[in-house]
């Protein structure tokens, strides 16, 4: 069952604790949405949580979860506990809201706050003292006190609110809240904040009804901003006044870097690119980009960080693409090998170690763990009917497969897995096979293969599960996706494979075979450690020191999850297994899917010539960043991004603050004495700065991007109200009014080039630079907002960090990238091999396509369908005829595109 | 419908002849029953389970623990959503969420009457009887929900049958 909570959501509370209770904890498959999704579908009202059943029902009521996980462990509810709970909806719920909306979002105190809630809590009070029970339905705990406990424990965990008079109240309160259920629900929901923790949630629902009506003001909506308390705005100035000394002193930098006991070990790795293809955005922004932005976040926050890639290089693909460029395979890694390091290095990834699998150390790890695998009898032996294609002479691997999918009937399944329902694949299974490279009809041959018992290790994942997920920040799509793996029972997998492009498998009469390359790519993040460090094993086989990040793109969550844990726990050599596995959705490309075949999409080598800094690259991409659902690139999405985030947002107020800091002040950040305003937004800084940190500790990192342009705002908002240019001129009042507005600005501009780091590095050492700030305030990040330049800091040269894009140049990128550049990639293809002009199989596939296109359209007319159908349709078939016209080298006529 | 007549309503139905008292409580008018073997029981869907049990009919709260929860669940709705502030446009939310959730079900448990339907019935009888036909056809699956419940042996007694015509008049709306 799938439980859907929402950050800050009170019913949260209640939830949890009964699920511990009951022990059903185990059986959550825990889902965050925002505070405004609407998860139940005949709900018209976002609610949270919501628990849905594995009959598909859902459960809205936080008091009916909490009384199904109770049901399930066989716990029936009687009468009183009934009455209990029928309160708790109609008398409670109502009074409790209010008094929380106050406090939490209207940052009322005390008497305000009791006030409402106070005659409920007599009541439970009376009804405990009046019966001398413990507990509110008898002598032993039930449902009623989980749930009435979790309702109040927002409120009554801070003493104030728990009024001294009422000691039954009081001391049923302390016992709930010492079980350990409670507690762990505690520290899960309100994670130490306080009742401040439930504030992103509750300021995103509406008032309580019960305050309608009530609170009419005519007061001009002063703007979207939280209401602050005074305990928060004097920690924030108190904070904001220690200035850049409270700073930790810098982590020397260390070659190589290495776990260190008693500190926060981050080890980091991003799923390694396949080495024959050029990477494409989607590629980028699932592994290695995201990756990237949490090794550099993990790094301001002074954790030990290493962060690893690399290529993976055996296996059919690699073969095959040797054959087509008349290379030895060897000769092909190393050639795109280096395509690839070029291409990373332009979107300035941050590798500690970019090194390659096919080196001494992986085939030693390798043969090291299936030995010990083989020795603890969790390897089978048995035959395997392959599929092998005559015409090519040899055994087809699965991605050579194509045919339909015996489950969902889908025209282009792969032989191993299904892009359209996601089913894993035997390749014998599919229907209608062809080769993908010469399109004949293969024929099954069988062969003598390994294959990893996965069912026998079956007991040990899921134990290992148990353990790894609750609390750990796993995406919820890896929870799914390894939970349903499980639930559907592990089969034997494969290991082997008749190739020689591979590892060697060290076992009389598998002379002639190789290991199959996802036994043996997931371990090489354990060599290319090695090639890093010769102390690898202390990364690597150090679990209780080591935090694992794995980063990838949801369709290797299995080899990730699964896979390589269950090879690594047979092997019982200690290994150091994923603590948080963040799993990325798909990048679609405008509004199809990315196509090397078809030259549909933006690829990484071509990003750096469309003239688009990388940092705008990364920025884009991290703003679409598939994060709980996929999402896709757009041309136009992109330009207006760029133009009113970037350059009229961000970049103005960064420009702006410098500008006033030079052309009044000389360059010197001027004196600045806080109002009462000033302190304010400082505190909005410090809050957004926090919620940014919650953000990127749990991995969110598009949500965080979203802090900083926030800030930013605010920024922009402050300088427009508070208008320095004007004050400057003004008297003595004006000009100190001045000074301190543009302190304040500059000071939140060096906060945002340090929050910009991990998204834009090289914006955010261009402001750094102009702002010439100190050292260690560039390379940590603190938890509040501090003035790190104080007054009298001289800045260096402000000049303006972003260009506008234009219309008619993301136009013409648009063209350049819908197919067209086929073009490019069959120039690319000439210059390395130059007797082939395009790959036959290219026109044929091209001409199928044209045909099929062909037929589309005499139908569409013959049924006299809509008109501007038929032109899109006619539109596309021209668009192939052009492609296939350039594929067979064949001129092509003028093109009518505008030329500008 | 003040919750003590829905109460003797709900005892006729389920067949228990005894006739007990409610006396009501606070502004709210909660139904309270005071038992013979124990301490008083108030609230109106405390007290509707609490008459089922008597009546040997548990399984009019479900029979799975599902079942069980979703009962709970429709039963706080009612007193909760059906009961709680009644503007139109409340009423109005609250026929838009029971006909999509209604869609593909019989009863509000799925496949089994239980007191779930039979209060939610009772909750929502003042507003159907008032709902013009157009109004009904928008609200077809609670529409389709009602008819069936009212037609149920022994379930509406002394209200008024809401009549609800079978062709449907505004196809185009929705």
């Amino acid at each position: 069952m799938r439980l859907f909570v929402s950050e800050g959501a009170p019913g949260s509370l209640p939830v949890l604790a009964a699920a511990g209770r009951a022990q059903r904890r185990a059986e959550l498959l825990i889902s965050t949405v925002g505070p405004e999704e609407c998860v139940v579908p005949f709900l018209t009202w976002p609610k949270a949580p919501v628990l849905q059943l594995d009959s598909g029902n859902y459960l809205f009521s936080t008091s009916a979860i909490c009384r199904y996980f109770f049901l399930l462990s066989g716990w029936e509810q009687d009468d009183l506990t009934n009455q209990w709970l029928e309160w708790e909806a109609t008398e409670l719920q109502p009074a409790l809201s209010t008094a929380l909306y106050y406090l939490v979002v209207q940052g009322k105190k005390g008497e305000d706050v009791l006030g409402p809630v106070r005659r409920a809590l007599m009541h439970i009070d009376h009804s405990l003292s009046r019966r001398s029970s413990p507990f509110l339905a008898g002598e032993t705990e039930s449902l009623a006190d989980i749930v009435l406990w979790g309702a109040l424990y927002p409120l009554l965990q801070d003493p104030s609110y728990l009024p001294e008079e009422l000691g039954a109240l009081h001391s049923w309160f302390q016992t709930l809240s010492s079980q350990e259920p409670c507690q762990r629900a505690a520290e899960t929901v309100l994670k130490r904040q306080g009742v401040l923790a439930l504030r992103p949630y509750l300021q995103k629902q509406p008032q309580p009804s019960s305050l309608e009506g009530r609170v009419v003001s005519n007061e001009p909506e002063e703007e979207e901003l939280a209401t602050l308390s005074e305990e928060e705005i004097a920690v924030a100035v108190a904070a904001w006044e220690k200035g850049p000394e409270s700073l930790p002193p810098l982590r020397p930098q260390q070659n190589p870097v290495l776990p260190v006991a008693g500190e926060r070990n981050v080890l980091i790795t991003s799923a390694l690119p396949y080495v024959n293809n050029v990477p494409h955005l989607g590629n980028i922004i699932g592994c290695v980009l995201s990756a990237d932005v949490f090794a550099r976040y993990s790094r301001l926050r002074q954790w030990n960080t290493l962060y690893l890639c690399g290529t993976d290089e055996y296996g059919t693909a690699t073969e095959t693409k040797a054959l087509e460029e008349g290379l030895t395979p060897q000769e092909i890694c190393d050639k795109y090998h280096i395509i690839h390091a070029d291409i990373y290095r332009w979107f300035n990834i941050s590798f500690d170690f970019f090194g390659r699998t096919t080196t001494p150390q992986q085939t030693k790890i390798t043969q090291d763990i299936f030995q010990r695998l083989l020795a603890r009898g969790f390897v089978l032996q048995d035959t395997v009917e392959q599929l092998r294609c005559e015409h090519c002479a040899r055994f087809l691997a699965d991605r050579f497969v194509e045919g339909v999918c015996p489950f969902c009937g889908y025209e282009e399944a792969r032989g191993d897995q299904c892009d359209k329902c996601g089913k894993l694949i035997n390749a014998i299974e599919l229907k209608k096979p062809q080769c993908k490279v010469c399109r004949s009809c293969p024929v099954v041959r069988s062969s003598q293969h390994l294959f990893l018992d996965l069912p026998k290790l079956g007991a040990r994942v899921e134990e290992w599960l148990e353990r790894t997920l609750p609390g750990s920040d796993w995406t919820p799509n890896a929870r799914f996706i390894t939970r349903s793996w499980l639930r559907d029972g592990l089969k034997p997998r494969c290991i082997t494979r008749d190739l020689k492009w591979g590892t060697p498998v060290p076992l009389e009469g598998f002379e002639d075979k190789v290991f199959y390359v996802w036994f043996d790519a997931t371990i090489g993040y354990l060599s290319i450690t090695a090639n890093y460090t010769d102390q690898w094993e202390k990364w690597w086989k150090n679990p209780e020191q080591v935090n694992l990040y794995q980063f990838m793109a949801k369709d290797n969550v299995p080899f990730h999850g699964i896979v390589f844990p269950s090879s690594a726990l047979g092997a019982e050599d200690n290994y150091t297994l994923v603590s948080h596995l963040i799993a990325t959705e798909y990048l679609n490309y405008e509004d199809g899917k990315f196509s090397k075949s078809r030259g549909v999409g933006v690829f990484g080598d071509m990003a750096q010539d469309t003239g688009i800094p990388a940092d705008i690259w990364r920025f884009y991409l991290l703003y679409i960043r598939p994060e709980g659902q996929d999402s896709a690139f757009s041309w136009t999405d992109m330009l207006f991004k760029n133009n009113s985030e970037l350059l009229n947002n961000l970049g103005n107020f960064v420009n702006r603050a410098g500008m006033f800091v030079s052309k009044f002040f000389g360059g010197f950040v001027p004196e600045m004495v806080l109002t009462s305003d000033d302190q304010r937004l400082l505190t909005h800084v410090t809050l957004e700065l926090q919620h940014y940190h919650q953000l990127l500790e749990k991995v969110r990192i598009r949500d965080a991007l979203r802090s900083v342009l926030t800030i930013s705002r605010h920024g922009n908002q402050y300088i427009q109200v508070n208008e320095p240019w004007k004050r400057i001129r003004g008297g003595e009042a004006d000009r100190q009014r001045a000074g301190t507005v543009t302190g304040l600005a500059v000071n939140i501009a060096a906060l945002l080039s340090v929050m910009l780091q991990p998204y834009m590095p090289t914006v955010s050492a261009t402001i750094q630079a102009q702002l010439q700030l100190p050292p260690p305030a560039c390379s940590i990040l603190p938890t509040s907002f501090l003035c790190t330049l104080p007054a009298g800091h001289q800045i260096g040269t402000v000049s303006p960090l972003f260009q506008k894009l234009e219309n008619e140049q993301i136009e013409s990128l648009k063209q350049r990238f819908s197919g067209g550049q086929l073009e490019e990639s069959l120039a690319l293809k000439a210059k390395a091999s130059p007797k082939t002009a395009a790959g036959p199989e290219q026109v044929q596939a091209l001409r199928e396509e044209v045909a099929k296109q062909g037929d589309t359209v005499r139908e569409l007319k013959a049924q006299k369908a809509d008109k501007n159908q038929i032109a899109a349709q006619v539109a596309k078939l021209l668009d192939l005829k052009k492609q296939l016209a350039l594929a067979e080298g064949k001129p092509l006529g003028t093109p009518k595109g505008k030329k500008k | 419908m003040a919750a003590a007549a829905e109460l003797t309503l709900l005892e006729k139905s389920l067949g228990l002849s005894k006739g007990n008292k409610y006396s009501a409580q606070g502004e709210r008018q909660i139904p309270v029953l005071q038992t013979n073997s124990g301490p008083s029981l108030t609230g109106l869907t405390t007290i509707a389970a609490h008459l089922v049990k008597q009546a040997n009919k548990d399984y009019l709260l479900g029979s799975t623990a599902e079942e069980k929860a979703v009962v709970q669940q429709w039963l706080e709705y009612r007193v909760t959503r059906v009961d709680g502030h009644c503007s139109k446009d409340d009423i109005r939310a609250v026929l838009k969420d029971l006909n999509s959730y209604l869609e593909d079900k019989v009863y509000l448990t799925g496949y089994n009457f239980t007191l779930a339907d039979i209060l939610l019935y009772y909750g929502l009888h003042r507003f159907i009887v008032d709902l013009t036909v157009q109004e009904k056809e928008k609200y077809l699956n609670v529409s389709r929900w009602f008819c069936h419940i009212q037609h149920c042996p022994g379930i509406r007694q002394h209200l008024s049958s809401v009549v609800f015509i079978k062709n449907r008049l505004y196809t185009n709306s929705q």
